[in-house]
Protein backbone atom coordinates (compact mmCIF):
# COMPACT_ATOMS: atom_id res chain seq x y z
CA UNK A 1 0.00 0.00 0.00
CA UNK A 2 2.92 2.14 0.94
CA UNK A 3 5.50 1.85 -2.15
CA UNK A 4 2.53 2.60 -5.18
CA UNK A 5 2.62 6.22 -4.18
CA UNK A 6 2.15 7.94 -8.28
CA UNK A 7 0.82 11.29 -9.93
CA UNK A 8 -2.56 10.36 -8.26
CA UNK A 9 -1.15 10.77 -4.75
CA UNK A 10 -0.10 14.20 -5.63
CA UNK A 11 -3.66 14.80 -7.15
CA UNK A 12 -5.57 13.59 -4.08
CA UNK A 13 -3.65 15.77 -1.81
CA UNK A 14 -3.94 18.79 -3.58
CA UNK A 15 -8.36 17.95 -3.87
CA UNK A 16 -8.03 17.25 0.00
CA UNK A 17 -6.15 20.33 0.31
CA UNK A 18 -8.90 22.02 -1.26
CA UNK A 19 -11.73 20.22 0.31
CA UNK A 20 -10.41 21.56 3.80
CA UNK A 21 -10.21 24.98 2.36
CA UNK A 22 -13.53 24.52 1.82
CA UNK A 23 -14.52 23.24 5.21
CA UNK A 24 -12.89 25.89 7.24
CA UNK A 25 -14.77 28.43 4.62
CA UNK A 26 -18.27 26.76 5.54
CA UNK A 27 -17.68 25.74 8.97
CA UNK A 28 -19.57 28.60 10.78
CA UNK A 29 -22.07 29.49 7.90
CA UNK A 30 -23.64 25.30 8.10
CA UNK A 31 -23.50 24.90 11.39
CA UNK A 32 -27.47 24.95 11.64
CA UNK A 33 -28.94 22.06 10.62
CA UNK A 34 -27.23 19.74 13.21
CA UNK A 35 -29.25 21.36 16.67
CA UNK A 36 -32.73 20.82 14.52
CA UNK A 37 -32.41 16.98 14.60
CA UNK A 38 -35.33 15.30 16.76
CA UNK A 39 -34.27 13.23 19.46
CA UNK A 40 -34.58 9.96 17.53
CA UNK A 41 -32.08 11.38 14.96
CA UNK A 42 -29.59 10.75 17.46
CA UNK A 43 -26.29 9.20 16.18
CA UNK A 44 -25.69 5.29 17.58
CA UNK A 45 -22.45 5.62 18.84
CA UNK A 46 -22.52 2.53 21.02
CA UNK A 47 -23.74 0.29 18.24
CA UNK A 48 -20.95 1.72 15.74
CA UNK A 49 -18.40 0.71 18.64
CA UNK A 50 -19.12 -3.00 19.15
CA UNK A 51 -16.44 -5.68 17.20
CA UNK A 52 -18.73 -8.56 16.36
CA UNK A 53 -22.07 -8.75 14.48
CA UNK A 54 -24.36 -9.97 17.15
CA UNK A 55 -23.53 -7.25 19.33
CA UNK A 56 -23.85 -4.22 17.19
CA UNK A 57 -27.40 -5.78 15.95
CA UNK A 58 -28.21 -5.88 19.71
CA UNK A 59 -27.19 -2.36 19.87
CA UNK A 60 -28.88 -0.86 17.53
CA UNK A 61 -31.91 -2.81 17.26
CA UNK A 62 -32.13 -5.12 20.81
CA UNK A 63 -34.08 -7.68 18.84
CA UNK A 64 -33.27 -10.82 17.20
CA UNK A 65 -33.47 -11.05 13.44
CA UNK A 66 -34.59 -13.60 10.94
CA UNK A 67 -33.72 -14.43 7.19
CA UNK A 68 -36.39 -12.69 4.42
CA UNK A 69 -36.79 -14.46 1.09
CA UNK A 70 -38.21 -10.85 0.37
CA UNK A 71 -35.08 -8.86 0.81
CA UNK A 72 -32.13 -8.94 -2.04
CA UNK A 73 -28.76 -7.94 -1.08
CA UNK A 74 -26.76 -7.48 -4.04
CA UNK A 75 -22.93 -7.37 -3.34
CA UNK A 76 -20.07 -8.78 -5.96
CA UNK A 77 -18.72 -12.65 -5.11
CA UNK A 78 -15.21 -11.50 -5.39
CA UNK A 79 -14.55 -8.08 -4.36
CA UNK A 80 -10.66 -7.13 -6.18
CA UNK A 81 -10.33 -4.05 -3.71
CA UNK A 82 -11.83 -4.33 -0.23
CA UNK A 83 -11.46 -0.61 0.12
CA UNK A 84 -14.61 0.37 -2.45
CA UNK A 85 -17.07 -2.75 -2.55
CA UNK A 86 -20.32 -1.56 -4.19
CA UNK A 87 -22.99 -3.08 -1.96
CA UNK A 88 -26.80 -2.30 -2.44
CA UNK A 89 -30.11 -3.88 -1.05
CA UNK A 90 -33.86 -3.90 -2.36
CA UNK A 91 -36.57 -5.47 -0.35
CA UNK A 92 -40.24 -6.33 -1.16
CA UNK A 93 -41.17 -5.95 2.83
CA UNK A 94 -43.69 -3.14 3.34
CA UNK A 95 -43.42 -0.54 6.28
CA UNK A 96 -39.95 -0.47 6.15
CA UNK A 97 -38.75 2.37 8.79
CA UNK A 98 -34.44 1.15 8.52
CA UNK A 99 -31.80 -0.96 6.65
CA UNK A 100 -28.62 -1.78 7.83
CA UNK A 101 -25.56 -2.99 6.59
CA UNK A 102 -22.86 -5.47 8.56
CA UNK A 103 -19.62 -7.10 7.14
CA UNK A 104 -19.00 -9.42 10.44
CA UNK A 105 -15.02 -9.94 10.06
CA UNK A 106 -14.38 -5.83 9.41
CA UNK A 107 -12.75 -4.65 12.96
CA UNK A 108 -16.39 -2.68 14.04
CA UNK A 109 -19.22 -5.16 12.47
CA UNK A 110 -21.69 -2.47 11.86
CA UNK A 111 -20.89 -0.08 9.05
CA UNK A 112 -23.88 1.47 8.12
CA UNK A 113 -27.09 2.63 9.24
CA UNK A 114 -30.34 3.80 7.01
CA UNK A 115 -33.76 5.23 8.60
CA UNK A 116 -36.16 5.41 5.99
CA UNK A 117 -39.25 7.34 6.23
CA UNK A 118 -42.51 7.05 5.01
CA UNK A 119 -42.67 7.48 1.02
CA UNK A 120 -39.03 6.74 0.70
CA UNK A 121 -37.80 3.86 -1.50
CA UNK A 122 -36.60 0.61 0.65
CA UNK A 123 -33.60 0.35 -1.05
CA UNK A 124 -30.14 1.73 -0.52
CA UNK A 125 -26.93 1.52 -2.78
CA UNK A 126 -23.40 2.15 -0.75
CA UNK A 127 -19.73 1.28 -1.12
CA UNK A 128 -18.47 -0.07 2.17
CA UNK A 129 -14.61 -0.97 3.14
CA UNK A 130 -14.20 -4.50 4.16
CA UNK A 131 -11.31 -5.79 5.83
CA UNK A 132 -10.83 -9.65 4.32
CA UNK A 133 -13.47 -12.03 2.85
CA UNK A 134 -16.62 -11.69 5.03
CA UNK A 135 -20.64 -12.56 5.43
CA UNK A 136 -22.29 -8.82 4.50
CA UNK A 137 -25.81 -8.66 6.14
CA UNK A 138 -28.25 -6.46 4.99
CA UNK A 139 -30.97 -5.58 8.34
CA UNK A 140 -34.08 -4.56 7.42
CA UNK A 141 -36.77 -3.12 9.86
CA UNK A 142 -40.48 -3.46 8.42
CA UNK A 143 -43.58 -3.66 10.92
CA UNK A 144 -41.50 -3.43 14.02
CA UNK A 145 -39.21 -6.83 12.89
CA UNK A 146 -36.20 -7.48 11.76
CA UNK A 147 -35.33 -9.49 8.85
CA UNK A 148 -31.87 -10.07 6.82
CA UNK A 149 -30.52 -11.19 4.33
CA UNK A 150 -26.76 -12.21 3.83
CA UNK A 151 -24.05 -13.07 1.42
CA UNK A 152 -20.37 -13.40 1.27
CA UNK A 153 -18.12 -11.33 -0.08
CA UNK A 154 -14.15 -12.79 -0.88
CA UNK A 155 -11.81 -9.88 -0.78
CA UNK A 156 -8.45 -10.51 -2.68
CA UNK A 157 -6.78 -6.88 -1.26
CA UNK A 158 -8.12 -5.85 1.73
CA UNK A 159 -9.67 -3.01 2.32
CA UNK A 160 -7.88 -1.23 5.53
CA UNK A 161 -5.58 0.48 3.87
CA UNK A 162 -8.12 3.11 2.39
CA UNK B 1 -15.96 27.56 -3.51
CA UNK B 2 -16.34 24.19 -4.65
CA UNK B 3 -18.52 21.92 -1.99
CA UNK B 4 -17.67 18.30 -0.97
CA UNK B 5 -20.89 17.82 -1.85
CA UNK B 6 -22.05 16.42 -5.25
CA UNK B 7 -25.76 15.47 -5.55
CA UNK B 8 -27.92 14.68 -8.65
CA UNK B 9 -31.62 14.14 -8.44
CA UNK B 10 -33.97 12.78 -10.64
CA UNK B 11 -37.76 12.45 -11.08
CA UNK B 12 -38.17 9.42 -12.54
CA UNK B 13 -42.37 8.61 -12.74
CA UNK B 14 -43.36 9.68 -9.01
CA UNK B 15 -39.88 8.83 -7.63
CA UNK B 16 -36.95 10.89 -7.54
CA UNK B 17 -33.33 9.04 -7.67
CA UNK B 18 -30.84 10.72 -5.30
CA UNK B 19 -27.69 9.99 -6.21
CA UNK B 20 -24.82 11.72 -4.11
CA UNK B 21 -20.90 11.90 -3.89
CA UNK B 22 -19.01 13.33 -0.99
CA UNK B 23 -15.14 14.26 -0.70
CA UNK B 24 -14.39 13.05 2.86
CA UNK B 25 -10.97 10.90 3.67
CA UNK B 26 -13.15 8.62 5.49
CA UNK B 27 -10.37 7.53 7.66
CA UNK B 28 -10.64 4.66 10.43
CA UNK B 29 -8.36 5.32 12.66
CA UNK B 30 -6.90 1.50 12.40
CA UNK B 31 -4.09 2.43 9.44
CA UNK B 32 -0.81 3.85 9.56
CA UNK B 33 0.88 6.64 7.60
CA UNK B 34 4.18 6.29 5.81
CA UNK B 35 6.18 7.18 8.95
CA UNK B 36 4.45 4.60 10.68
CA UNK B 37 2.15 6.75 12.47
CA UNK B 38 -1.75 5.82 13.38
CA UNK B 39 -3.60 8.22 10.81
CA UNK B 40 -6.60 8.95 13.70
CA UNK B 41 -10.41 8.39 13.00
CA UNK B 42 -12.21 11.18 10.77
CA UNK B 43 -15.47 10.57 9.25
CA UNK B 44 -18.52 11.42 8.51
CA UNK B 45 -21.31 10.05 11.17
CA UNK B 46 -24.57 11.55 9.70
CA UNK B 47 -26.11 12.94 6.46
CA UNK B 48 -28.89 13.66 5.84
CA UNK B 49 -31.70 14.64 2.81
CA UNK B 50 -34.33 17.16 3.40
CA UNK B 51 -37.24 17.53 0.86
CA UNK B 52 -39.80 20.57 1.62
CA UNK B 53 -38.59 20.84 5.19
CA UNK B 54 -39.05 17.20 6.34
CA UNK B 55 -36.27 14.52 6.47
CA UNK B 56 -36.82 11.98 3.64
CA UNK B 57 -33.43 9.49 4.17
CA UNK B 58 -30.81 9.45 7.04
CA UNK B 59 -27.79 7.97 6.80
CA UNK B 60 -25.56 7.31 10.26
CA UNK B 61 -22.08 5.62 9.53
CA UNK B 62 -19.25 3.91 10.46
CA UNK B 63 -15.78 4.40 9.42
CA UNK B 64 -16.36 1.21 7.22
CA UNK B 65 -18.09 3.81 4.40
CA UNK B 66 -15.25 4.13 1.70
CA UNK B 67 -13.50 6.97 1.81
CA UNK B 68 -15.08 9.78 -0.80
CA UNK B 69 -18.85 8.17 0.20
CA UNK B 70 -21.57 7.24 -2.39
CA UNK B 71 -25.01 6.36 -1.59
CA UNK B 72 -28.22 6.55 -3.84
CA UNK B 73 -31.65 5.92 -2.68
CA UNK B 74 -34.92 7.17 -3.83
CA UNK B 75 -38.30 8.49 -2.70
CA UNK B 76 -42.05 9.57 -3.56
CA UNK B 77 -43.80 13.42 -3.62
CA UNK B 78 -41.25 15.77 -5.22
CA UNK B 79 -41.83 18.19 -8.28
CA UNK B 80 -39.49 18.92 -10.72
CA UNK B 81 -37.84 21.70 -9.72
CA UNK B 82 -37.98 21.05 -5.78
CA UNK B 83 -35.03 21.62 -3.90
CA UNK B 84 -33.42 18.88 -2.19
CA UNK B 85 -31.12 19.67 0.68
CA UNK B 86 -28.19 17.69 1.66
CA UNK B 87 -26.20 18.19 4.75
CA UNK B 88 -23.28 15.79 6.79
CA UNK B 89 -21.70 15.89 9.74
CA UNK B 90 -18.18 14.68 10.76
CA UNK B 91 -16.75 12.82 14.35
CA UNK B 92 -14.69 16.16 14.35
CA UNK B 93 -17.52 18.32 14.09
CA UNK B 94 -17.28 20.23 10.49
CA UNK B 95 -20.37 19.89 8.54
CA UNK B 96 -21.33 20.79 5.07
CA UNK B 97 -24.69 21.37 3.08
CA UNK B 98 -25.44 21.98 -0.38
CA UNK B 99 -29.25 22.51 -1.67
CA UNK B 100 -29.95 20.94 -5.51
CA UNK B 101 -33.01 21.10 -7.76
CA UNK B 102 -34.75 18.31 -8.07
CA UNK B 103 -34.13 17.93 -12.49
Amino acid sequence: MTATFGPSVTRRLIIKGVGAVALVGLGHATLGPWPALAANDKYPDDAFKQKNAGEAIKALYGKDHEASDKIKLDAPEIAENGGVVPISVTTTLSDVTSISFIVSENPFALAASYRIPEGTVPAVANRLKMAKTSNVIALVQAGGKLYSATKEVKVTVGGCGG
Amino acid sequence: MASSIRVRAILNGDTTDVQTLIQHPMDTGLVKDSKGELIPAHYIQQLSFEHNGKTVFQADWGTAVSKDPYVKFAFKGAAKGDEIKVSWLDNKGATDSLTAKIQ
